[in-house]
């Protein structure tokens, strides 16, 4: 079918009063990016909806990218025709012809911007009712929960015809709730989280400590290779990582057994917080999940939690682990954070560490810590990337593998 | 030099000994290392495995690499007989199933297992009601072959597939090692059928390589037991360079199917019309669609199956007597034993086997040599 726009519904944004024009702003310019291989598409934003003038490109393509924006309830891919009745007739059988299956049923549903065109509302329904029932004397029409729903638009430059909406990702426009840094490891449940953030609309950056030579260059390419499955939805992804040898190895070689993963908690969170501030975002994200493990319990939390005042926000904190492996599958990050690398939460792991530390002795032992130095070493050697979607960390083989194939 | 006996094995492809080569040099690292170079070997191992399963429609936790057909014959049956042992001890089979199959299941009887030969009728096919009535509340399992090796039938696996509905504990293993390849995909692809046995030289893959494909949902105990590869099912270090040129050899072997198969039938059908205008020829295989477009059984009265093959040895053409297994033992074919057909004929059959290398110029040369041993022969046949 070849369809000559498609029609795109705003999401919760209709409702936010004062602030709508920042959101549509923000939700267009996501969806510029979105459709940026596209070059031919023209978009035409309007109150409550945008549309796209498709000029020849492929709406499934297009579609397919739409459907990861967030801020977006549904769309409808739709043909244009002119304001004449033989010329809609032929163009309503044509589309309901590629989209409905014989014995559906339907109903005809007319929107009449144009209040100068000759038919109005009720005329236009009964008239492509009539038309239906002699040329497609299979299909029975049905008011209440049809199986599609042929919309007709009136408006000035012509008449718009769809028989499909698609779900949209919902949520709100990525970067209208500003910014965030996520902590990812490269397990199931910080993809997920960020997945989660993004969909409220916070634009995020992400975090991910690394130990070499404890963990492996795999490790570090999961993480990266993680980001390009959430970059779809924003464009790209800004990647920090941050060294962490010199810290673990500091903890281990001084604080006693127990404490070592709460200490090391406490670190990572307070370099979180410094780059969130250097970063300038105003929130810190993770994919802790109420007393998963030891250090998600909630006396970890308190223990942790102590160094920052700055909100952390856990999206899957009252997820059960099947929930959340069910929206890793949904975006695809499962299978690889499944993958089997060391992150540097797994390694000098203590075989028993407290599932409930004692906040002033966690004080306590960090005081031991020259935690200024430490931080500071750090926080120097920093790597910022920018991830995109296309961007491919883990399979360099892949061209070599598919060619001996 | 003429090859007609690639039902019992094929000419690996250049292209899939390319791959061979290529994949033994720089994806040699085992895929359970942790480095980087068994990594690599990973990716490999799981991106044929990948291929094999979008190419047979299934899932790549469905494909399990074995070392051929005799494995997964073996495997699917004792490894079912394992799994289920408490459940019951009855197996069903084919009386003219590949000794894989058939030798297996003596081996089961004598550990306590009762196993039912299904009976062929004189054309060479086993009729679904009889299946029906052999299937007890103890029976575990159901084995049929897609395609007989030594006259090519293709037994009803709809039908079979359809019967087993009723029948949901029951696993369903398909012996297909003779029909990959052969226009019989959605067929095999009967959501029914839990289990197919693939082997990879028999499609110019490299010797000594194979798969099942196992449903998901389904198990059976491993035979191999050891380091924990395939899932924990097949143990042994993956032969990674063998099982990439098999992907290869599989998807060169399913591209333009249709086209392959028709050639295939094309040239059998002008071997068997110049063969069938003999009075002393007699055909086993048959030109309707119930039989593989490859395999052509016939016999020459009163002139034993080596004697045929040695004759058309010295034209430079190979063909076989029935199937390669057991074909050097002497003894006659067990699928034309079960058909019926009298052992002084049995005796006398031989096999030409044929794949999409295969031209119908070589078809005339078979016909014409045909004609020549023939009448060198004359004076063994019985007079009309």
């Amino acid at each position: 079918m070849q369809y000559s726009e498609i029609m795109v519904r705003y999401g919760e944004l209709s409702t936010k009063g004062k602030n709508r024009q920042a959101f549509i702003g923000r939700l267009n310019g996501n969806v510029t990016k979105a459709l940026h291989e596209f070059p031919a598409l023209r978009l035409h934003p309007k109150r409550d909806r945008l549309h796209i003038d498709l000029n020849g490109e492929d709406a499934e393509r297009v579609m397919a990218r739409l459907s990861k924006v967030f801020g977006i309830q549904s769309f409808s891919p739709s043909v244009a025709v002119a304001k004449e009745m033989p010329a809609v007739h032929a163009a309503v059988q044509a589309l309901m012809a590629a989209t409905v299956p014989t014995g559906a049923s339907y109903k005809v549903q007319t929107k009449r911007a144009d209040h100068s065109f000759a038919l109005d509302t009720n005329e236009m329904n009964l008239d492509l009712g009539d038309y239906l029932t002699e040329v497609r004397p299979d299909l029975v029409v049905k008011m209440k929960d049809p199986d599609y729903v042929l919309r007709v638009e009136v408006r000035r430059e012509a008449i718009f015809l769809s028989t499909k909406t698609v779900l949209g990702a919902g949520g709100l426009p990525v970067g209208t709730a500003g910014k965030g840094i996520l902590m990812l490891s490269g397990g199931i449940d910080s993809p997920v989280a960020g997945y989660l953030a993004l969909k409220r609309g916070v634009d995020i950056e992400m975090v991910h400590f690394f130990s070499p030579p404890y963990t492996s260059d795999q490790a570090l390419a999961k993480a990266k290779q993680l980001t390009t499955k959430l970059a779809p939805y924003v464009g790209s992804i800004r990647f920090i990582q941050v060294p962490f040898t010199e810290i673990q190895e500091t903890i281990k070689a001084t604080l006693p057994e127990g404490y070592l993963m709460t200490i090391q908690r406490r670190l990572m969170l307070r370099l979180a917080e410094a780059i969130a501030h250097k970063r300038g975002a105003l929130a810190i994200f993770n994919g802790e999940s109420v007393g998963q493990v030891a250090s998600q319990t909630l006396e970890s939390m308190v223990a942790i939690n102590d160094v920052t005042t700055m909100p952390i926000i856990r999206p899957v904190a009252t997820m059960d682990k099947n929930e959340i492996i069910r929206l890793a599958e949904d975006i695809d990050t499962y299978e690889l954070s499944i993958m089997p690398f060391e992150d540097c939460c797994t390694i000098f792991a203590p075989p028993a560490p407290k599932t409930k530390p004692n906040l002033d002795r966690a004080r306590y032992y960090e005081s031991k810590l020259d935690v200024d130095g430490l931080m500071q070493r750090a926080l120097d050697g920093l790597i910022i990337t920018d991830i995109k979607g296309s961007d491919e960390f883990m399979a360099q083989d892949r061209d070599l593998i598919a060619e001996l194939l | 030099m003429i090859y007609f006996d690639n039902s019992a094995t094929t000419k690996a492809l250049p292209a899939v000994l390319d791959t061979y080569r290529k994949v033994s040099e720089d994806f040699y690292g085992n895929p359970s290392s942790l480095h980087a170079v068994g990594g690599k070997g990973d990716a490999m191992l799981q991106s044929a495995r990948k291929q094999i399963a979008d190419l047979i429609q299934a899932q790549p936790d469905e494909i399990y690499f074995t070392s051929g057909g005799t494995e997964g014959d073996n495997w699917v049956l004792k490894g079912t007989a394992i799994e289920k042992r408490q459940f019951g001890k009855h197996l069903i089979t084919t009386a003219v199933e590949h000794p894989a199959i058939i030798n297996t299941m003596h081996q089961l009887e004598q550990l306590g297992f009762e196993v039912t030969y299904l009976p062929v009728d004189h054309r060479g096919f086993i009729d679904p009601a009889a299946l029906a009535a052999a299937i007890r509340d103890d029976t575990i399992l159901v084995s049929v072959m897609a395609v007989n090796n030594e006259i090519g039938a293709k037994q009803p696996l709809t039908a079979v597939a359809e019967l087993l509905e009723a029948h949901p504990n029951i696993h369903l293993h398909v012996d297909a090692v003779q029909g990959i390849g052969k226009g019989l995909m959605a067929a095999l692809r009967h959501p029914r059928i839990d289990f197919i046995t693939f082997s990879g030289h028999k499609f110019h893959g490299p010797r000594g390589t194979g798969f099942i494909y196992m449903e998901e949902g389904r198990h059976i105990a491993p035979l191999m037991t050891g380091g924990g590869q395939e899932s924990n099912l097949r143990s042994g270090t993956e032969n990674t360079p063998a099982i990439a040129a098999m992907a290869k050899a599989l998807r060169l072997l399913l591209t333009d199917e249709d086209e392959k198969v028709a050639h295939e039938q094309a040239i059998r059908t002008r071997i068997y019309e110049h063969v069938a205008q003999y009075p002393n020829v007699v055909l086993f295989s048959q030109l309707t669609p119930d039989f593989a477009p490859h395999i052509l059984c016939f016999a020459i009265r009163g002139v034993r199956g080596e004697t045929i093959v040695h004759a058309f040895e010295q034209h430079d053409i190979y063909i076989s007597t029935t199937s390669a297994c057991s074909s050097k033992k002497g003894t006659e074919s067990s699928t034309l034993a079960a058909m019926h057909v009298q052992s002084s004929v049995a005796t006398s059959a031989i096999r030409v086997s044929l794949d999409d290398q295969n031209t119908l110029a070589e078809a005339d040369a078979f016909n014409a040599a045909f004609d020549q041993v023939y009448a060198g022969f004359a004076k063994l046949m019985p007079q009309a």
